[in-house]
């Protein structure tokens, strides 16, 4: 509505056409900022190492090559990684829909009286909480260290989660439609289910993504509580290739052959980067429509 | 909030006046429903956050692996007392302060300026284009982000030395300068989470009565003007909030990057409390100093966050609760 009228109506002043030009280079230079590392990193991942370090693929590609993509999909450690890192992810965000959503729609309603105490023990631990050792002594003493359950079920309600859905809920369902439907005998639990979900699509989506993606880049808890090699997700795996083997190419002179080993070895970080990025930056487009407007609108003060 | 609300649904039916026990009985048998929903949260809730708080008792007490948790010999405040007086103290409480004020300081215009940017841009496909672009980087996980940071600063190999030897610079290793530290975190996160958290903002600016923007351009506003006379007042109590939250994270550098991002060489910068407490817990097993060094944190970070919310509720009537 806001543009017809401007194309319609009075002319842009030359301080608006100033004004256009600042903010069109700002966009570029946004979009080159926010685009060309994960740009650099895409074509790095499939160049020859070689022309990689010495930085002959600023802009395209160059001595295309799949030998990192060939070694890292050979080693059996990615693959477990992948598997355990999908069955978190899934199962992660299984049950923390499970229990978030029913939650935060009875803390949304108005005529459940304890709600407001509910609220405060939920708020409270995102300001005080046990720390480190002793939830750490907690999670042990139910013998959950090191299964796979530690890392879908005890922390699987995200309390901001929680408020964006509860505030959700109270807008976008209306009191009329629980009005009505109690008149025709209708259990909250039904309800729920049949009414107030499915108007809450946006909702579920755009709170099923985050925790998603929580999931699926949590190394955290991993780290603490998973001993299992069988059982470490990918973000681990990545870690030791990534981070830990940092000192892997320097502090010692090489032959050229060593060289060479060292090239590859900063091309299968590369390639790490991306094969443990994608799927999530790729989930992301789909669920943007329902970004913004609608579910965040004031939870941020509920 | 709204508080509670007296004339309910169903409130007709409620027996006008009960003892305590007889209302609660009452609503237990109305919403038994709504309470069986609750309830699978409530109850993860008491056992992984509550236990552990009840738990906190341990940084008073001696750990002893038998008695568990809550069993050992009190010591009072030893544990604190040795954490204040140990030598990484002062340099602990250092780092983590001037790594989250360099990131307060650096990461928190941004995303208001972000927002404002995307506001302006008229063309909907376009506008939703560059939110999904600076969105993306949110999407990156801890080890992958770091990874990226030690690839592309690599002095030798990496983006940030070619673009030295393009310059015809040398090119430092940001990684080992224990001095540029929390402006490499600082940035790390910004370039990571401006856009994201610009979202908050866009949400609020969406929520400008667009009448406003008709009255200021027949008013002769042009649209520089419109931003700080509509778009920036609009998004002060949205402002505040963040800062006030914020404010009480203050001592609470996340673990994740930095841990991933100290090297041997930047450790005199990089070591903040929640590494500290991670290596003193986990690594070398002195649960109950770990815990004190914990609840130390904890216990600032809240005192420091009902400080500012006071504040800022006598000055600008925003306040948290």
């Amino acid at each position: 509505m806001r543009d017809k009228k401007r194309r319609t109506g009075i002319k842009n002043s030359t301080s608006d056409v100033v004004f256009n030009v600042i903010i069109i280079i700002i966009c570029v230079l946004l979009v080159i900022i926010f685009l060309y590392p994960l740009y650099f990193i895409l074509v790095a991942s499939f160049s020859s190492p070689a022309a990689v370090a010495k930085g002959q693929t600023l802009l395209l590609p160059k001595g295309i090559t799949m030998i990192g993509y060939n070694e890292i999909f050979s080693n059996k450690a990615i693959w477990i990684g992948y598997r355990n890192t999908i069955l978190y992810t899934f199962g992660g965000t299984f049950f923390s829909l499970l229990l978030t959503l029913p939650a935060a729609y009875a803390l949304s309603r108005n005529d459940f009286a304890p709600r407001s105490a509910f609220m405060l023990l939920f708020t409270f631990t995102i300001f005080f909480n046990g720390g480190l050792i002793p939830t750490y002594l907690t999670v042990k003493g139910l013998h959950l260290d090191n299964t796979i359950w530690v890392l879908m079920v005890p922390f699987c309600v995200n309390v901001f989660n929680l408020i964006i859905s509860r505030t959700f809920f109270q807008s976008s369902v209306p009191k009329e439609l629980l009005e009505a439907s109690q008149l025709d005998g209708c259990s909250d639990f039904r309800f729920f289910i049949q009414i107030a979900l499915p108007i809450s699509k946006a909702l579920v989506s755009v709170i099923g993504l985050y925790y998603m993606v929580g999931y699926w880049n949590e190394y955290f808890r991993a780290l603490i509580y998973i001993r299992n090699e069988n059982l470490r997700p990918l973000q681990l795996i990545i870690r030791e290739i990534l981070i830990q083997n940092q000192s892997f190419g320097s502090n010692q002179t090489f032959s050229s052959a060593d060289a060479t080993l060292a090239q590859k070895q900063e091309l299968l970080k590369y390639g790490v980067i991306v094969v443990s990025s994608l799927p999530m930056i790729i989930i992301f487009p789909f669920v943007q429509k329902y970004f913004e407007k609608g579910v965040m609108i004031g939870s941020i003060k509920g | 909030m709204k508080g509670l609300d007296a004339t309910n649904y169903g409130g007709s039916i409620a027996p006008p006046h009960k003892t305590v026990l007889e209302k609660v009985l009452f609503s237990f048998k109305k919403h038994y429903q709504l309470y069986l929903m609750i309830l699978p949260a409530l109850i993860l809730l008491i056992i992984f956050y509550y236990v552990p708080i009840y738990g906190l008792q341990l940084a008073f007490r001696e750990y002893d692996p038998i008695k568990g948790l809550t069993g050992g010999t009190w010591v009072g405040l030893d544990y604190f007392k040795r954490f204040v007086t140990s030598f990484q103290f002062q340099e602990l409480i250092k780092n983590t302060l001037s790594i989250s004020v360099t990131s307060l300081v650096i990461g928190f215009p941004f995303p208001i300026m972000l927002a404002l940017i995307f506001n302006t841009i008229r063309k909907e496909s376009r506008k939703r284009t560059l939110q999904t672009i600076a969105y993306m980087p949110h999407f990156i996980s801890a080890v992958a982000l770091v990874g990226m940071v030690r690839v592309l600063l690599s002095p030798s190999t990496g983006l940030w030395g070619h673009l030295h030897v393009l310059l015809g610079l040398d090119a430092v290793n940001l990684l080992a300068e224990p001095s540029k530290f929390s402006w490499l975190y600082a940035f790390t996160n910004l370039w990571q989470n401006a856009g994201w958290n610009s979202i908050i903002y866009v949400a609020a600016l969406s929520g400008v009565d667009v009448a406003l923007y008709e009255a200021a351009k027949v008013d002769g506003a042009s649209r520089f003007q419109q931003m700080i006379h509509i778009d920036i007042p609009s998004l002060v109590p949205t402002i505040v909030i963040l800062l006030i939250l914020n404010s009480g994270f203050l001592l609470n550098v996340g673990f994740e990057t930095v841990f991933l991002m100290q090297t041997s060489a930047n450790l005199a910068a990089s070591e903040v409390i929640s590494t500290y407490t991670y290596k003193i817990g986990i690594k070398s097993n002195q649960l109950s100093y770990s815990t004190a060094i914990g609840l130390f944190n904890n216990a600032i970070n809240f005192v420091i966050l009902l400080i500012v919310n006071f504040i800022s509720r006598k000055l600008s009537d925003t306040s948290l609760f």
